[in-house]
């Protein structure tokens, strides 16, 4: 891959050089006339042509990276609510590839077949009032359509019904890394502030409280299947935003304030590793690592290991030097294993009450 | 209007003839004629240009091979790119810098700067600038800001890298990052300088149009440009004031220990005594700018590429009110939308609500303006040159980025692509890469009049657009993919862990193009310089247009005519119009009627 690139560089780079040579003799010419830099009726024919060619390269560009790389793209949604935004954003995507391929085709074949000629002469249209008429309100009504559908999908996302008894989690972002923190038995989460954090009480921790007694903080974040999770996050330091591209989740860490996402998790990570699109995926990405290892174990460096999915809590708020690594696993398991995995964890009595 | 506007341009009429003794330093440094002036806004806008390219070049070579070593990181970074490995902090003040330069620097004041000095006088028909002095003020301010932005990269902790937005706590406390110590100090000076020059060159501008139009130039008759830059002004004096306020906020609480923005905070190990801040607080004020930016950006671009279009098609602009009224809806609505940059940031969810609701109904301004374009090219007779090419480009890229802004202007979809590619993508194209099109466009039109009759090399022109063209897309279509993958930005490195490893070749590719394209760019720099000295003189109204400023003289006058300012006696786009009997053009043989002519006995009146 990386050879062929290679090549195609120099061959674009070498097409570039030719092209200048080109262009240099052509400017030399010897001509006098002042209207010499003026597009005249070859310059219209040739770019003419050269704006159909463009609209085409634009049509095959978009084919060329949709065949290649629409298996990078995200798999389906992990969360109840994912399959909603994912259906919204098809029917945008539709909307908008099929207006830009119209408008792209008019705008550039307009260009090509209305090239300037010396006999020809241009159409005095100043104004048509029905027209300009009829491109307003359609696109009143199509947006008035998907801004209805759009925020009845964010109203239903962001409002979260106490009816539903969601499991409260907290998630803590510091620079560079997230820790979560179970609300136990009472589902009510003991008061922190970074005031108060101290030796291990690493998030600040209120001990006193009788809320935070059954509290569990932990480092790797773990989802039961279709419970809906109500993730109160908080920040220590600077802004931070927890983004979980594959639950379509994502809200800032604000310092000094809380903020809230909801969302209920459909697929365990195990479900998901069998996933058609991600099995395709890790298999490139393995085979992408196998060959990165073939270049370390030359140099006499270990191997890399093959690379399973893991779903993923991302920081996306620029956040400082190492926020790039600034992630954490999420593990989505059915309930029973979900509940004995928590028992596992100690308790905020158990660890800072001692 | 007219009684008044005629007195002043009587008054200014009278004024004219005793010239005062030009020296070099008032001539080309402390130059008060706006031609000058906008010349030294060019100059200094595309240094500043090839600065912020150059940037991007060096940190796509490190999001597309981040496990090689290149000794130019060393050459160019010193200590953050020892051993040819770039340290991430140095990334983050490339992007951040490469931000600032481009947005404001010289999409901001390198293209409005430029092209407001130059057009609003030429085209209303006036001596100069309501107020020279004012002007000269407002680009040396623009010079010493400049400077300071420049200096700031030589500091000991690094420049600015808290990203073009500033957002604080990051931004507030160099415990955070070492970018937000001495560097980011000299950015906010920077900024600050800048908003004052702005405001001054804004208000010049607005005054300006207002009141020393020529004698017939009622509002109705401004060629679509100077509407441009008029309602660009007025945005620039409502919207900047308040990142002022947001920048001098956060220089207290980075220097005087208030909390504006700061409440709660851990850090290196102590706690600090801010409370009550908010940084959401300071993500309303700098968006409540940041969002009209984009239309300060865009705006110029569009109203260049409309006179371009019009004067290249040989045909009026189609719909010239719809046109005058779209600017004016964008420019209202742009300043009730900047919360679609906060739809995560915690604030209410129904405020996300109310801004998806504003910002999708900017679309439809912008898609009348997108069909008037194309309705302008229909039955026309293209004259294709340079600056048409690149006006059509921007066209392109802007029906191309604009459709993307119905996804992100979504509060529901921008939930899963906020802060990704996917949006990098999009305003690329949509601002940066259409305002930039718009800049050429503007630079290829009115380069003769800029260096008196001199023109560009058309042949080098073509060059310059296909490579960009090509390129441009190249690089930013692309991108929407890995952002769709769930990529976010800002990331020094994507392979850090393994989930995006096959992106590896996404980001190749679009670091290729990225160099084809700045490649294209060096034919401009080269066509341009060259043509300064060398270029070929073209005749005085080059493009056969029908604007006032190919009346003026062509060599550079103080007062742009030598005789009486001339009258304007219809609008700026009588382009291929007919006479009664349909036999031949209104003055025979000639496919445009300028604004001086008064009207014919011959044709019909169209009430403009």
């Amino acid at each position: 891959m990386t050879a062929f690139l290679v090549v195609l560089v120099i061959v674009l780079f070498g097409v570039a050089l030719w092209q200048l040579g080109k262009i240099f003799e052509l400017s030399k010419s010897n001509t006098t006339d002042s209207s010499e830099q003026i597009a005249n009726d070859k310059d219209n024919d040739i770019n003419g042509w050269l704006m159909l060619m463009f609209v085409v390269f634009i049509y095959v560009l978009s084919i060329v990276c949709f065949y290649k790389w629409s298996k990078v793209f995200l798999p389906d949604a992990a969360s109840e609510h994912g399959v909603d935004i994912d259906q919204l954003w098809l029917i945008s995507m539709v909307l908008i590839f099929v207006v830009g391929i119209i408008t792209q085709w008019l705008l550039h074949y307009f260009a090509f077949k209305y090239r300037g000629r010396k006999d020809q002469r241009a159409t005095f249209y100043a104004d048509n009032d029905k027209l300009e008429f009829i491109w307003t309100i359609i696109p009143v009504i199509v947006l008035a359509a998907l801004i209805l559908y759009g925020l009845f999908t964010w109203t239903d996302i962001m409002n979260v019904d106490p009816d539903e008894d969601p499991m409260v989690v907290e998630l803590y972002a510091y620079q560079f890394d997230w820790r979560a923190r179970y609300s136990g038995d009472d589902n009510v989460l003991g008061e922190a502030n970074v005031r108060l954090i101290e030796g291990s009480n690493t998030l600040g921790v209120d001990v006193a409280d009788p809320n935070a007694q059954d509290d569990k903080v932990v480092s790797e974040l773990h989802l039961p299947l279709g419970r809906k999770v109500l993730f109160k996050m908080r920040s220590q330091d600077v802004l931070h935003s927890a983004y979980m591209p594959h639950f379509r989740a994502q809200m800032n860490c604000v310092p000094g304030m809380v903020t809230q996402f909801a969302f209920t998790p459909t697929i365990t990570t195990e479900e998901m590793r069998l996933n058609d699109e991600m099995v395709a995926k890790v298999k490139d990405i393995n085979s992408i690592r196998r060959e990165k290892s073939k270049a370390l174990e030359a140099k006499g460096d270990e191997a890399l290991e093959p690379y399973e999915f893991d779903y993923l809590l991302l920081c996306n708020k620029i956040c400082g030097n190492n926020h790039y690594n600034m992630q954490m696993k999420i593990i989505v398991e059915t309930e029973a294993e979900f509940n004995a995995w928590l028992a596992e964890q100690g308790s905020v009595a158990e660890t800072l009450n001692k | 209007m007219s009684a008044h506007a005629h007195d002043t341009a009587a008054d200014q009429h009278d004024d004219h003839g005793h010239h005062h003794k030009e020296t070099f330093v008032t001539k080309y440094i402390f130059s008060q004629d706006h031609k000058m002036i906008s010349k030294q806004y060019l100059i200094t806008g595309l240094f500043m240009g090839i600065i912020g390219i150059a940037m991007s070049l060096i940190f796509r070579m490190q999001l597309a091979w981040p496990d090689k070593q290149f000794p130019i990181y060393e050459a160019l970074l010193g200590k953050w790119g020892a051993d040819g490995i770039m340290d991430p902090s140095v990334y983050l003040a490339l992007v951040t810098i490469h931000g600032t330069i481009m947005v404001f620097f010289v999409l901001t004041a390198g293209l409005s700067g430029t092209f407001s000095n130059l057009l609003i006088p030429l085209q209303i028909g006036a001596r100069d600038m309501a107020s020279g002095f004012l002007n000269m003020i407002s680009y040396w301010m623009f010079f010493l800001s400049s400077v300071i932005m420049v200096l700031s990269l030589f500091v000991e902790a690094g420049p600015a890298s808290a990203g073009w937005t500033i957002y604080p706590p990051l931004s507030a406390l160099p415990q955070a990052i070492p970018g937000s110590g001495a560097g980011m100090t000299l950015w906010l000076v920077s900024m600050a300088i800048f908003i004052a020059s702005s405001l001054l060159g804004s208000l010049n501008y607005i005054v300006t149009v207002i009141n020393l139009r020529t004698k017939g130039m009622s509002m109705t008759r401004l060629p679509l440009t100077i509407w441009a830059f008029f309602v660009t002004a007025i945005i620039g004096v409502v919207s900047f004031p308040v990142l002022l306020s947001a920048a001098l906020m956060l220089i207290m609480d980075r220097g005087f220990g208030t909390s504006f923005f700061l409440s709660d905070i851990y850090i290196a190990g102590e706690v600090l005594h801010h409370q009550g801040g908010s940084p959401v607080l300071y993500e309303h004020l700098f968006w409540f700018l940041g969002h009209p930016e984009v239309y300060i950006v865009l705006l110029p671009a569009l109203g260049i590429t409309s006179e371009v279009i019009a004067t290249n098609a040989r045909k009026p602009i189609f719909g010239y009110r719809a046109m005058v009224v779209s600017i004016l809806a964008i420019a209202f609505l742009s300043t009730i939308v900047w919360g679609h940059h906060m739809f995560i940031s915690g604030m209410n969810p129904f405020l996300g609500s109310v801004f998806t609701f504003t910002t999708l109904l900017i679309a439809i301004p912008s898609a009348v303006k997108a069909f008037n374009y194309i309705t302008t090219l229909w039955k026309g007779n293209l004259q294709l040159n340079p600056a048409m090419l690149f006006s059509i480009g921007l066209v392109s890229t802007f029906i191309t980025g604009g459709l993307t802004g119905i996804i992100l202007g979504d509060s529901a979809l921008d939930i899963n692509v906020h802060d990704t590619y996917f949006v990098v993508a999009h305003f690329h194209l949509v601002m940066g890469i259409s305002a930039l099109y718009g800049f050429f466009a503007g630079v290829y039109h009115w380069f003769p009049k800029m260096f008196e009759g001199k023109m560009m090399n058309k042949n080098l022109g073509y060059v310059h657009f296909w490579v960009t063209a090509i390129g441009a897309y190249g690089v930013f279509f692309p991108m929407h993919f890995i952002g769709m993958a769930g990529l976010p930005r800002r990331y020094y490195t994507n392979t850090a862990f393994p989930y995006f490893d096959d992106l590896a070749d996404v980001n190749i590719i679009i670091t290729l193009f990225a160099f084809f394209t700045a490649a294209g760019q060096l034919v401009f720099l080269y066509n341009f310089i060259h043509s300064m000295f060398y270029g070929k003189k073209g005749p005085k109204n080059p493009w056969d247009s029908n604007t006032l400023e190919w009346t003026a003289e062509v060599k550079h006058i103080h007062g742009n005519w030598d005789g009486p300012i001339p009258e304007v006696h219809r609008w700026a786009y009588d382009y291929s119009k007919l006479n009664k009997d349909e036999s031949d053009y209104v003055v025979a043989g000639q496919d445009y009627t300028p604004q001086t002519l008064p009207l014919q006995d011959n044709e019909e009146e169209m009430h403009h």
